[in-house]
């Protein structure tokens, strides 16, 4: 085949209009065959550069070449503005209403009460407290009469307290987590800084304010010069964190018999006083119990129902809520983070 | 207790202008917490008058008794009421609310017509009056009370605040007039002055001969007794108003003159009395316990049954009362009673509390002895109370007996400064004298450093520094304590079971499952619904549950658990994911008895080893069960229930959670499905249960079919040792498939081990990717995918397929497997 410098340039602007004039990609596609893809004229041309002699397919190689690179170029830019095109068009009926994305997998949460926990956990970890817990079906003597309670207090009657049949057992249901502290006492030696956080059993019948069955966390420190005002300097951390920065705490004199002295603790929040909890300086009768040295080491105690703490710090307004179930409940706080 | 501003006022010299503001301050800064004040008359206006019954008639044929009463109210002419009580008759002095007035509840006095005539006015009963809850009838006044037609509310003392404060266990003498006059003095730092410092028998000599006898037989029983005997008492005179005012704001009620009179006095000192009819008693009276004597009838008419050491007052001959919590009707002061026999004791507090305890008696009288009451006021009241007698009764004074000794004032040493230590707050010597000299104790300094204090006979509860502390503190006011925070111990963390606790709820929150607390009571129906045997059944029973149905402690999570569904389904819920971690109780192993044990000291190491073995180990639990979707239907399909295998596979990652290989075998636990329940091993261990519930179980349990439940016992998986990590290959992968036919009865897990085993090496990964099974056919088809990768080289085709022939013969060698090629 001979070619001319002429033929090179009709079959360049035929391809050229051929490109131009391509309107979609299915288009573009049967020009490149015709005109850019290996039987097209060009490549012909190209491939007949082999039967000319050198000096010819210098020169002509040349002119091929240029020919092809502008006929190559046209078509790559015609195609990425196709494709533009194209791509404009479909993701555009590609669109979705994305308000309609729901959530297919129903929703868990952890219980208010482990949120809770958790947070006073951290909060008395960070201080250097360790969590001690313990069992919640208890020896009478870790439960009672080790803390000062003697055989015939009230608190020990069948009205308060779940005992556990035979009774020779000596078995209850701990009635608060102050055992977990006496546990405490007798494993380790001083200095400690223990809370203790668990579930504890008192025989109330269920109503909108108590319950049977409710949680409490203890506070325990046991060490050289530990004095009231550490008590009460705790105790107003604890409050500031749990229900924020400006609330206050009061101490009131009362009396719990494994305390001495012994107080109640509120704390003012949302413009009335909330009864919190009890506290005290630990009696030195529960240090004996314990072997240690009321001379030599003294001590603080608190107590608080976490219930009580849940329904103030998030208005709820009906115990049965917290014990139900209810996953509603559950679900609205999800798993505590923030 | 209730009190009257009244009667504290007597006392203490309390402001002229107290609000109750003021007052609940007070009580509440000595730690007294004041549980309700009320303004009694704050909603009653008059005219209120004293009126005498000049005319009653009796309107006929209606339901109820309606009387048209004429009354002078002192204006001159006779007024004319309608009345429905009928307690009354011509002659007597009454209460009359005139028209303008208005009664408690807004209620205005107008004339008006009713019955056919004009009630002008009304004639009151007390609790209309609101200054009680009497309503049997009207009130009758005392003759000669007042004059006619004057002021009732002045005479009634209607207009008071009455005071109803909380009193601890500690402190048994402020539930009395006396001890919270003498609190709030010391709160408000006001003079006091005490009711028992007075002489009031100082005009009244003994003048008769044989007086009753007293004699403490069982001194454990009491320190000490005292008697004082009276003759020609007036039973029938009228209780005074100002007295029984008193005790009705009290919050007790006016009974007869000698009864309200023991109660009067015990109300003002705190000393509980109790008058016998003297002509009842043989001989002498014996403070001693029931012994042999079992039966007795209290003045309220109970037969009662006595233990051989419930403490009794007796005669020679019978027992008399139940000593400090209630009189017996046979020596009751009764119409026709002459003589009386008033006891005033310092019993053992135990033993009162036995008593009350044991016959459900919780008295005045025992609520006071139980708290400790103050010995050295029992003969000023005995004293107080024959006074009383004497002038309100016209009686005539006997003579007195006694035994046993008021216990003396007991001192302590202690060193001023340990207080300072102890609170935190550098205390002056005034403040610390000043206040244990306000709570009645006497201070005496033997140097700077060694004082003693001589303790009030009324303050048994201070023993040691530390009640020191406390009166010294809160006298001087807790909020002068200041605050400081102390650190605890570098390195305090979570242990690694609470981590594991944290970790495991998060996961499941995270998943969608719901964290509920549950009660762990439980009913021994819902155990046999759900088929527990074995440790499941070993509950421990409570002796005292909440309800009859549910006596039992849980064995496991799942009882509570499916309550919990139950209710949630109840209220509408469809797709409920819900679970807990707690704790349960199997009474499975023999447990230590323990004795008697001390509290003075600790127990010694061997004893504390025994207390703790007398408490039955108690394994943590994390137990979920699901009803409903796990993907949600909706515009998008159809979505997908929880089954079986998503409860198999949480429970699985739990373990994997924890570090922990699992093995998957199949059980038939109840109340699982027998032919769809996993049990999760580990090292041959089950320490899991997962898959769907019995349908038995869910239909007799009202839930839906299909519901499904895994169970893990966390305290029984193992802490894994640090991971160690494995290189990440990154020369290419080679798959291989494989399928294959088994007999239906081997389970696919096994199937897998044993192409796992057979593959050799250099198989990184292998899984299930189809499984068919044909009805009536007795095999299975198995297809798996494996994965093979070298560390350091691309795999030949060649060295794939023997991988895979290997995998295949062990696969036909252990499982019977037909190989499908």
């Amino acid at each position: 085949m001979s070619l001319s410098s002429k033929d090179i340039d009709g079959v360049t602007a035929a391809a050229l209009e051929a490109i131009a004039g391509a309107a979609d990609l299915d288009s573009l596609k049967e020009v490149r065959i015709a005109h850019v893809g290996d039987k097209s004229p060009i490549a012909r041309a190209n491939q007949s550069l082999a039967s000319l002699d050198p000096s010819a397919r210098a020169e002509f190689g040349k002119v091929i070449g240029k020919a092809k690179g502008s006929i190559t170029s046209a078509f790559e830019s015609r195609q990425r503005v196709l494709e533009e095109e194209r791509d404009a068009r479909v993701l555009v009926e590609e669109r979705v209403d994305v308000s309609i994305a729901a959530k297919r997998t129903p929703s868990g949460g952890l219980h208010p009460l482990t949120i809770l926990t958790n947070e006073i956990c951290d909060l008395f970890t960070g201080l250097g407290y360790r969590v001690a817990e313990g069992p919640e079906l208890e020896a009478e003597w870790l439960n009672f009469d080790s803390l000062n309670i003697p055989a015939d207090h009230p608190a020990r009657t069948m009205q308060d307290t779940f005992f556990i049949e035979p009774l020779d057992s000596h078995l209850v249901l701990r009635t608060h987590t102050s055992p977990v502290q006496m546990r405490t006492m007798l494993e380790e030696k001083p200095p400690i800084y223990v809370i203790c956080p668990g579930r504890t059993y008192r025989a109330d019948e269920l109503d909108a304010t108590h319950t049977p069955v409710f949680s409490q966390v203890e506070g325990l420190v046991v060490d050289r010069g530990i004095t009231m005002a550490d008590l009460k300097g705790t105790l107003d951390h604890f409050a500031r964190s749990i229900f924020g920065a400006d609330v206050k705490t009061r101490l009131r004199p009362s009396f719990f018999p494994f305390t001495e002295p012994s107080a109640e603790v509120d704390f003012f929040f949302n413009g009335r006083w909330v009864e919190w909890g009890g506290c005290g300086m630990v009696n030195p009768k529960v240090l004996r119990a314990a072997g240690i040295d009321p001379e030599e080491f003294s001590g603080f105690a608190f107590g608080m129902g976490l219930e009580r703490t849940l329904m103030v710090k998030h208005g709820i307004t009906d115990m049965h809520d917290i014990v139900e179930g209810d996953i509603r409940f559950t679900q609205n706080f999800g798993s505590g983070l923030r | 207790m209730k009190i009257p501003l009244s009667w504290l006022r007597e006392f203490a010299e309390l402001p002229s202008n107290c609000t109750p503001e003021l007052i609940e301050s007070a009580f509440v800064k000595v730690g007294f917490e004041v549980e309700d004040i009320e303004i009694q008359g704050a909603d009653l206006t008059g005219p209120l008058v004293v009126a005498r019954v000049e005319s009653i008639e009796e309107l006929a044929d209606l339901k109820k008794p309606i009387r048209y009463v004429g009354l002078d109210c002192g204006e001159g002419s006779v007024r004319y009421v309608i009345c429905g009580a009928t307690n009354f008759a011509v002659g007597d002095l009454i209460v009359a609310a005139l028209p303008g007035a208005v009664l408690p509840g807004n209620f205005a006095i107008s004339a008006r017509e009713t019955y056919g005539k004009t009630s002008n006015g009304m004639i009151c009963s007390a609790r209309e009056l609101g200054i009680s809850d009497e309503h049997q009838g009207i009130i009758v006044l005392p003759v000669g009370a007042s004059p006619i037609g004057s002021d009732a509310i002045a005479l009634l003392e209607i207009n008071e605040m009455i005071i109803d404060v909380a009193v601890n266990p500690d402190r048994g003498y402020a539930l009395s007039a006396r001890g919270l006059a003498r609190e709030i003095a010391i709160s408000l730092n006001v003079p006091f002055k005490d009711p028992a410092a007075k002489d009031y028998l100082n005009a009244h000599k003994a003048t008769g001969s044989n007086p009753i006898q007293v004699k403490i037989d069982d001194s454990t029983g009491a320190d000490f007794i005292h008697i004082r005997t009276v003759d020609s008492v007036n039973v029938a005179a009228p209780t005074p108003l100002w007295m029984s005012r008193r005790i009705e704001k009290c919050g007790m009620r006016s009974i007869s003159l000698a009864v309200d009179i023991t109660n009067y006095v015990m109300l003002e000192l705190g000393q509980p009395l109790h008058a016998f009819d003297a002509d009842k008693i043989s001989e002498a009276l014996h403070v001693q316990r029931a012994g042999t004597k079992k039966d007795f009838i209290t003045l309220d008419g109970v037969k009662r049954t006595l233990t051989p050491d419930s403490l009794m007052i007796a005669d020679d001959k019978k027992l008399l009362a139940l000593a400090g919590t209630m009189g017996g009707l046979e020596s009751e002061v009764t119409g026709s009673t002459q003589r009386i026999a008033l006891e005033a004791a310092h019993f053992d507090p135990i033993s009162v509390a036995k008593n009350s305890r044991a016959h459900k008696l919780s008295s005045e009288a025992s609520r006071r002895l139980e708290r400790n009451v103050d010995p050295a006021v029992a003969s000023v009241a005995s004293a107080r109370a024959t006074a009383l007698l004497i002038e309100l009764a016209g009686a005539t004074y006997i003579g007195e007996s006694s035994d046993g000794l008021v216990p003396a004032r007991r001192t302590i040493d202690f060193e001023p400064q340990a207080i300072s230590r102890l609170i935190g707050y550098e205390y002056s010597s005034e403040q610390i004298s000043g206040a244990l000299t306000a709570i009645g104790g006497e201070v005496a300094t033997t140097s700077a450093s060694r004082w003693t204090l001589s303790v009030p006979t009324w303050r048994p509860d201070l023993e040691v520094i530390s009640d020191l502390a406390e009166e010294v503190a809160r006298v001087n006011g807790f909020d002068l304590i200041p605050s400081r925070l102390p650190v605890g111990r570098a390195g305090a963390t979570l242990t690694p079971m609470q981590q594991r606790k944290r970790g495991i709820g998060q996961m499941l929150a995270n998943l969608g499952f719901s964290e509920v607390y549950n009660y762990p009571f439980v009913s021994p129906e819902m155990v046999k619904t759900l088929g527990f045997v074995g440790p499941r059944a070993a509950s421990f029973r409570i002796a005292n549950p909440m309800s009859d149905e549910a006596p039992l402690l849980r064995t496991h999570l799942l009882p509570g658990l499916l309550q919990a569904l139950q209710r949630n389904l109840s209220r509408g819920a469809k797709d409920v994911a819900i679970f807990e971690i707690g704790t349960v109780f199997r009474d499975v192993s023999a447990l230590a008895k323990v004795g008697v044990i001390p509290t003075a000291t600790r127990p010694d190491d061997a004893l504390i080893k025994k207390i703790y073995a007398s408490v039955p180990a108690q394994p943590l639990f994390v137990v979920g069960v699901v009803s409903g979707s796990l993907d949600r239907k909706g515009w998008w399909g159809k979505g997908r229930n929880y089954d079986w295998s998503d409860a198999v596979s949480i429970a699985e990652r739990i373990v994997l959670e924890t570090g922990n290989r699992a093995t998957i075998v199949q059980s038939d636990l109840a109340p699982w499905h027998p032919g769809r329940c996993a049990e999760i091993q580990i090292d041959g261990k089950a320490v899991a249960h997962a898959g769907e519930l019995h349908p038995r179980v869910l239909e007799e349990l009202n839930l839906p079919p299909r519901s499904v439940a895994f169970g893990v016992i966390l305290s029984e998986l193992p802490f894994a040792p640090t991971t160690t990590s494995n290189p990440v290959l990154t020369m290419p992968a080679a798959i291989q498939d494989i399928s294959l036919f088994v007999d239906s009865s081997v389970p696919s897990a096994v199937v897998e081990a044993a192409l796992r085993a057979g593959a050799g090496d250099l198989l990184e990964s292998i899984s299930l990717f189809d499984r068919y099974e044909q009805a009536g056919d007795a095999r299975v088809s198995l297809a798996f995918t494996m994965t093979f990768r070298a560390p350091d080289r691309t795999l030949t085709a060649d060295e794939v397929s023997e991988f895979r022939l290997a995998a295949a013969a062990k696969a036909v060698e252990a499982c019977g497997a037909i190989i499908r090629d």
